[in-house]
């Protein structure tokens, strides 16, 4: 009986043996990796192992490692910060708005541009419609600053209406959720269609000519082969959509904000920065970090369980 | 070689084909009010950036009368002269184009020499590299970590700051990974037979075969570094360090101060910034827009790449 564990180690032995001979004969290629790893390490790593300063306190003059523990103490700080809870409500709602709408939209989207014979007006949409994504977030939010002000290009068109004041729509804080919002649609929403409209030429076009045949009207092919056809690209989007309730732009938030709409206006993101970096209170502010990641990390979790209920048990992840 | 998933570009590709059945008439009604919802749609994206097209051009009185959606009452170069004769718009402009072009080289070459020993399912230790970099996708440290980190290598205010902290992304590392997969095995192995290394064998056979994947993740990159502003928001605060990005947020971050404030004063000084915010927002989107419609089918074609994956 004693000879099977020292044989098993013999040969573990020996295999790791020729698993280092292998390595060194290998040295080349690994060479090449050895740079990725390093990178991984220093960049990476030594930043998540950084994430222990939210159970410290830290001051300036410490190092990571020499900080001293408090416990939960940040969390505890967290649950009676007024402006924190201010920051996570303006997240919740900014998201809640953008993220229905950039759900929604480029399934239509991307359908109606799917029904479209004539090719070079497809080319047309699609080429302008994606435009907007590789725009930054300082140049978006100089052209909002420039349509929302008092004589912008939005009051001009209101102005047609009838309706137009010489209101400047940044400085009104009520307005805000829904500027930061809807100009995330404008940036996002064609950019949104590719996945969809990759997954579309993949559908089989005998279908839609059977359909046809049978006299099924537009709407009813669209209805029962194109989302069928696209409900796994559609649940994927419902997961990182619910997964990005607590997340918030920062580019947008910093260009945007003004001392007139601050209060309807910081997010969570914005917060971390201003706590950490410009008070400099560096382990309240990574406290602050990694508690919405890990509420993040349990909404994508909880939303791929739901989705995956309703897709016969198929994770779409 | 082409891209494999070159074909399922969402242009072009007409499902249609063969026998052709009888438009109906709700088809017709169909296909009419879909183009006019396409084209209102198209529109609600074009005017607003023609608007700010045309009002870099205009003249002040123009600006602050405002009235025009299309064309301004009187057109002036003013504007831009005005941003041109300022030589910290040079400077911005040179630490763009800079930042752009070595982190874009670096950037890719870096991702495709740790993508080349990972595409070979005989390297040791290949499961633990994977993992590490699955790990890095999926965890960060935040930006306060990170900052510490920045800060205790000696990195800020510095050029490198802006090159060395993004050489490496695991995401673009699976994209070429799957690229090099497709390289025929029996091209390596003859080089090998020739007495060829695997550096050699990288540089000579795996790099040049390799040019679309390559630039997909260089055009991706090239994107990213112009737009970036983050980086110098966090780590630099050295003016003569800032590109045309954070000098275009500070402008307009100036004047939006002014425009709360709401004195009487402040609006003539609003005016004249203005027109240097339009026009410097001109000047940072001109090379993207210069470039976009030449490189769109990569950015396209490399959404799929990456997807394909997940």
């Amino acid at each position: 009986m004693n000879s099977i564990p020292a044989g098993r180690k013999r040969s573990v032995s020996s295999r790791m043996k020729t698993w280092f001979a292998d390595f060194r004969s290998q040295w080349q290629m690994q060479s090449m990796m050895l740079p990725g790893v390093i990178f991984m390490i220093v960049f990476n790593f030594i930043p998540i192992y950084g994430l222990t300063l939210a159970f410290k306190s830290y001051s300036v003059t410490d190092t990571i490692a020499g900080a001293k523990w408090n416990g939960w103490q940040n969390f505890q700080t967290i649950m009676n910060d007024k402006y924190f809870w201010q920051a996570v409500w303006n997240t919740v709602g900014i998201s809640a708005i953008k993220l229905t709408i950039e759900f929604f939209l480029p399934i239509a989207l991307a359908i109606m541009i799917y029904e479209v014979n004539w090719l070079p007006f497809k080319k047309i949409v699609q080429t302008i419609t994606y435009l907007p994504h590789f725009l930054s977030w300082i140049i978006l939010g100089g052209m909002l600053i420039n349509w929302m002000s008092s004589n912008g290009l939005i009051n001009q068109f209101l102005g047609l209406l009838g309706i137009g004041s010489h209101a400047n729509y940044m400085l009104d804080a009520n307005k805000y959720w829904n500027i930061a919002a809807w100009s995330d649609v404008w940036k996002e929403v064609g950019w949104g269609t590719i996945l969809y409209l990759a997954t579309m030429a993949g559908i089989d076009p005998t279908y839609y000519e059977a359909a046809e045949m049978d006299g099924a009207s537009k709407l009813r092919q669209i209805w029962s082969i194109t989302l069928p056809g696209i409900s796994s690209i559609i649940s994927l989007n419902l997961i990182l959509s619910v997964s990005g309730l607590f997340g918030s732009n920062l580019d947008q938030t910093l260009v945007l904000m003004n001392s007139q709409n601050q209060p309807r206006a910081e997010v969570i993101n914005s917060y971390v920065y201003r706590v950490g970096l410009t008070q400099g209170d560096f382990s309240y502010a990574t406290a602050v970090g990694l508690g919405v990641s890990v509420i993040s990390v349990i909404l994508l979790v909880a939303a791929n369980m739901v989705t995956k209920k309703l897709n016969d048990n198929q994770s779409v992840l | 070689m082409e891209l494999n998933t070159a074909q399922k570009s969402p242009f072009g590709g007409k499902r249609k084909t063969g026998t052709k059945v009888r438009e109906t008439k709700g088809t017709r009604v169909f296909n009419v009010v879909n183009i006019v919802i396409l084209t209102l749609f198209t529109l609600i994206i074009v005017v607003p950036l023609w608007n700010i097209v045309i009002s870099s051009f205009a003249s002040s009185t123009a600006l602050s009368n405002g009235n025009f959606i299309f064309w301004p009452q009187q057109l002036s170069l003013d504007n831009y002269r005005a941003v041109f004769r300022d030589p910290g718009l040079w400077r911005a402009f040179f630490i763009s184009v800079a930042k752009t072009g070595v982190g874009v080289i670096t950037h890719t070459l870096f991702c495709a020499i740790v993508a080349y020993p990972l595409s070979k399912r005989r390297l040791r230790g290949r499961k633990l590299y994977s993992t590490m970099g699955i790990i890095t996708m999926f965890f960060s440290g935040g930006m306060i970590p990170t900052y510490l980190l920045i800060k205790s290598l000696g990195m800020l205010n510095t050029f490198w700051v802006y090159i060395i902290p993004s050489l490496f992304s695991y995401y673009d590392v699976i994209i070429l990974m799957n690229f090099f997969r497709q390289v025929p095995d029996s091209l390596e192995e003859s080089a090998k037979i020739d007495g060829a290394s695997d550096f050699r064998v990288f540089w000579s056979i795996i790099l040049p075969l390799s040019k679309p994947a390559l630039a997909t993740i260089a055009l991706f990159n090239g994107v990213w570094q112009w737009n970036d502003f983050m980086t110098t928001k966090l780590y630099v605060t050295n003016e003569g360090l800032y590109p045309l990005q954070m000098r275009l947020y500070d402008i307009i971050v100036q004047a939006q101060a002014a425009s709360t404030t709401g004195l009487k004063a402040q609006v003539a000084i609003n005016t004249t910034s203005r027109g240097v915010q339009l026009a410097t927002i001109m000047i940072t989107i001109l090379p993207i827009l210069i470039l976009y419609p030449f490189v769109q089918r990569y950015f396209v074609s490399g959404t799929m790449l990456g997807a394909v994956k997940e």
